[in-house]
């Protein structure tokens, strides 16, 4: 039965799975509930393996392979199939998506063992699994959107897992509101797309597109809409808000979901959408600057935080601005590329910050720790090694696809010096706040009591997903490796057939020529190659004489730019000027005009005005039987006067 | 031979009908009232006679004897009950009438 | 000639002035008789209409059985006379003027109808006989006869059984 004819299977294993557990888990013992949900997501991910193989087998004409199973909707010219497709992008995605995410099931078993509600984080887990694949197979834009919003759902539904906690709950509220903000955005330009090309099928809309027959502006406004979308989703300047908040929800979540794949959406959609982005080069600058802003801006507030997990997240908001910055200056593949990496490293992070997390008891404040290497020595490794692979330290994962991108911003068609000195100055930041992480949390004296406090390795289910995944973020990069001596990134080639079947003519084949030109400018952009490297060894040294050589260095550098640190301490009041801008006024509006003016004014004075009314005259009417016999009289006549008037009326018209 | 116009009888009734109809609206007294009605009927008498002079029928006199004799009957009627009426409430003022007050 | 218009005249304001004086009399028994001033002038212009049986029931039947009925009600109760109260603004501004407007209009009307004015000034030559009307009310009005008999027994029952002093 070959998985490429019924790929609705892969949706519907860990659909199954949320399903049952959510149905039955209830009164399971949690051994049931695991076998389920790890066996749902398992299968699939044997199911896309088996995928990969017959994908290997297929012709390059039948590529994108598309299964479409039946009309959804039909109104009028819009017709909505429900497609999936599979392509080079569709099984890398594939991959990263259900491998990480089984072995984050497999985590999970450990993480959530002590925590109530057990079947029902799996469901979510699972229904969180059963969106994502739609999403990463959708053939279509609806479809595609289908899984958009199921993803967000689940997001808000995992965050506030522990919805009795106020915070989380809050959570939750505000990670669905701000992604649907950027969703409005995507909606309008599906609409878009769709009144510009009469369909949202991918493979329509790329042919009209390669046609060369449609306006420029039209493309760059529904890419900077499409891409509005991805600002929310991916947690991007000025919709990121979210997503350090969302660190409310349990750790395996925060990996799988605000790590490794639902923020990663962003990325894959500006990557699937590329024929239409790279036909507007100012759609492409804005996914590019906002890419490198954010990066650069979210680096700086993870310089200070002191909660493990806040400065993961705000290492993913920078991470995930690389990605849009690799899409934006062209390289979509270099882009995916960390998008892989980074789901091996930074779902390494998340889950091994979760292992030192669950040895310290729940303590997430890494100013309360210190000196945990010797008692638990697997997650620190592995979290090392996860962040020499963030750094940017050659040999590891993320070396390869970082510096692939920093090389696109400086030397590729849409070079930009100034993202790529932004990326750059990231970089630098990142490694020096990621070893900040380490150091804190594994080396010098420990900060806590150790009588309160019992610090343990956590069991191995665990404990094997941080070492495979360790393993990934070292040799997972090594596709691209032979790039560095002169061969080829097999990466790049793998994913070659989806940016260049509809991609534009290139226009400045000169830039290539000149490359091998030998003039002063291009000596200088050659020689800065390496230095992401630099940076990235800058970072370590800082951090290690910050952190370990000087303790007090950090207290006395806060000191002394005390409102600095201070700034970036409370990142950048932005929460606070968002509220003081957006929620306040919105919660007045909602308050007063809405609820009091329109809701009890308007809909409530109708009705009761009506009854009202019904009211009032009746009562009037009710002085007619006053029991006064006169006044009866009276109307007799009236009515008598009336009824002979009318006669006399019909009389004259008949008569005459 | 009358000579003087059927209208001219008709013009009367109208009258003699329509300060009728003032009475029974104006009046309190319930026997007034009454009295008033009679008016009424007799001047609607006067115009059946008056028609069936002009159209030279008995019909209308036939009509006026029935309606005398009905006349007769209803204030034989309605003078029992404004008797009962005054022997319950020692006022035979209209307005005080009112029981069918909703 | 001219005597018709006599009669007619007199009989005429006669009726509307009895009529008038049952609305303005205060006491019960001035408009009793007030109507019996207007039934027996009624009963002339009957006459001069030509039709002296229904003259003649009206002076019996309607004048000399239901007024002195009505008048002997009246002095059996004892009634005191009307207190004059104010009539409601309704009644004095509007009612006076629409009773007037009805009256004026319903006259107008009745005089310049074609029917009136067909009818010109009565054509017959002698009154009606008696012995016309009787064949009339037994032979075509048989049934409404018989049944007015049974009315007049039914409201004779009524009056009587209403009429008793309870026990």
């Amino acid at each position: 039965m070959p998985i490429l004819d019924h790929l609705w299977i892969i949706l519907a294993l860990p659909l199954a799975g949320a399903a049952i557990n959510g149905l039955f888990g209830k009164r399971w013992p949690q051994s049931a509930v695991n076998s389920v949900a790890v066996g749902s997501v398992t299968l699939a991910f044997l199911a896309v393996a088996e995928l990969v193989r017959e994908f290997t087998l297929l012709a390059p004409d039948q590529i994108p392979y598309v299964d479409r199973y039946f009309t959804w909707m039909v109104a009028g010219p819009f017709k909505v199939d429900f497609s999936l497709q599979v392509d080079q992008l569709t099984v890398v995605m594939l991959l990263t998506v259900s491998f990480v995410g089984m072995l984050i099931h497999i985590y999970s078993t450990g993480y959530m063992a002590h925590e109530g509600g057990y079947y029902r984080f799996f469901s979510y887990l699972n229904l969180f699994m059963f969106f994502m694949l739609t999403l990463v197979m959708a053939a279509n834009l609806i479809v595609m959107f289908v899984g958009w919003e199921g993803v967000g759902l689940c997001s808000y539904l995992l965050i506030g897992f522990w919805f009795l906690k106020k915070s989380a709950a809050d959570a939750g509220k505000k990670a669905f509101i701000t992604t649907r903000i950027g969703d409005f955005g995507f909606t309008v330009g599906v609409l878009l797309v769709f009144a510009t090309f009469g369909s949202i099928d991918f493979g329509t809309i790329f042919k009209a597109v390669a046609a060369n027959t449609i306006s420029e502006v039209t493309l760059t406004t529904i890419c900077v809409l499409l891409f509005t979308g991805a600002i929310g989703k991916s947690a991007q300047l000025p919709l990121y808000v979210w997503l350090p908040d969302a660190m409310e929800g349990p750790t395996p979540v925060s990996a799988l979901i605000h790590a490794a794949t639902m923020v990663t959406a962003g990325v894959y959609m500006v990557a699937r959408m590329n024929p239409l982005f790279s036909r507007a080069p100012i759609a492409m600058l804005v996914v590019a600057i906002v890419g490198a802003v954010t990066a650069f801006y979210s680096a700086t507030i993870g310089l200070v935080q002191t909660d493990i997990k806040k400065v993961l997240a705000y290492s993913t908001v920078s991470q995930l601005g690389y990605m849009f910055l690799a899409c934006g200056v062209g390289s979509y593949a270099a882009g995916i590329f960390h998008l892989m990496t980074h789901a091996f490293f930074k779902g390494l992070l998340f889950l091994a910050a979760g292992s030192v997390i669950h040895a310290m008891g729940g303590e997430q404040d890494m100013m309360k720790m210190g000196g945990l290497r010797s008692k638990i020595p697997v997650t620190y490794w592995t979290m090392f090694i996860a962040t020499l692979a963030i750094a940017g330290i050659p040999g590891f994962s993320g070396f390869f696809s970082k510096d692939e991108i920093l090389e696109a911003a400086k030397s590729g068609p849409n070079a930009n010096l100034i993202l790529w000195l932004l990326g750059v100055a990231g970089a630098a930041l990142t490694s020096f706040y990621m070893f900040r992480l380490v150091f804190l949390t594994f080396f010098g004296k420990s900060r806590y009591d150790e009588h309160h406090v019992h610090v343990h390795e956590s069991p191995k289910n665990m404990t094997i997903p941080l070492v495979i995944l360790a393993l990934l973020s070292i040799f997972g990069g090594w596709f691209a490796a032979p790039k560095l001596i002169g061969g080829i990134d097999y990466f790049e080639r793998f994913l070659a057939p989806v940016f260049s079947m509809y991609a534009p003519p290139m226009a400045e084949p000169a830039h290539v020529l000149a490359e091998s030109a030998a003039n002063p400018g291009m000596e200088l952009l050659k020689a800065l190659t390496g230095v992401p490297v630099i940076v990235a060894v800058l970072g370590l040294l800082v951090a290690w004489w910050f952190y370990i050589k000087n303790p007090n260095a950090p207290k006395r550098l806060a000191q002394s730019v005390h409102s600095l640190y201070l700034l970036l301490l409370n990142k950048y009041y932005v929460d606070e000027i968002y509220a003081a801008l957006f929620v306040r006024p919105l919660l007045w509006i909602s308050t007063n005009v809405l609820w009091h003016g329109i809701d009890e004014g308007v809909i409530d004075g109708v009705v009761n005005g009506s009854a009202r009314v019904a009211r009032a005259s009746g009562g009037q009417l009710r002085g007619l039987q006053s029991g006064n016999t006169r006044s009866y009289a009276s109307w007799v006549l009236i009515g008598a006067i009336g009824f002979s008037v009318l006669l006399i009326a019909l009389y004259v018209k008949v008569v005459h | 031979m009358s000579v003087i116009p059927v209208s001219w009888y008709l013009v009367l009734s109208a009258i003699l009908f329509g300060l009728g109809v003032v009475a029974f609206v104006f009046k309190r007294n319930v026997i007034t009232i009454f009295m008033s009605i009679e008016l009424m009927l007799n001047a609607v008498n006067l115009a059946f006679v008056a028609f069936a002079r002009a159209h030279n029928q008995l019909d209308g006199l036939v009509f006026v004897f029935f309606v005398i004799v009905v006349a007769a009957a209803e204030a034989a009627v309605g003078l029992a009950i404004v008797i009962m009426l005054a022997q319950h409430r020692q006022s035979l003022s209209v307005e005080r009438e009112n029981l069918l007050k909703f | 000639m001219i005597l018709p218009l006599i009669i007619f005249s007199l009989c005429a304001l006669l009726a509307v002035g009895g009529a008038v004086a049952l609305i303005l009399s205060r006491e019960p028994i001035h408009s009793a008789l007030a109507l019996i001033l207007v039934m027996v002038s009624l009963a002339v212009l009957y006459l001069l209409l030509g039709a002296p049986f229904v003259a003649a029931v009206q002076i019996i039947v309607y004048a000399g059985a239901v007024m002195v009925l009505f008048v002997f009600v009246i002095m059996l109760l004892n009634m005191e006379a009307e207190e004059r109260t104010d009539f409601s603004k309704i009644a004095k501004f509007v009612g006076v003027p629409l009773g007037l407007v009805l009256i004026v209009w319903a006259a107008y009307w009745l005089a310049h109808s074609p029917a009136a004015s067909a009818m010109g000034t009565g054509a017959a030559m002698e009154p009606s006989s008696t012995r016309e009307l009787s064949k009339q009310l037994f032979r075509q009005y048989l049934f409404p006869f018989e049944a007015t008999s049974i009315l007049i027994l039914i409201a004779l029952l009524g009056a009587l059984v209403m009429a008793k002093k309870e026990e």
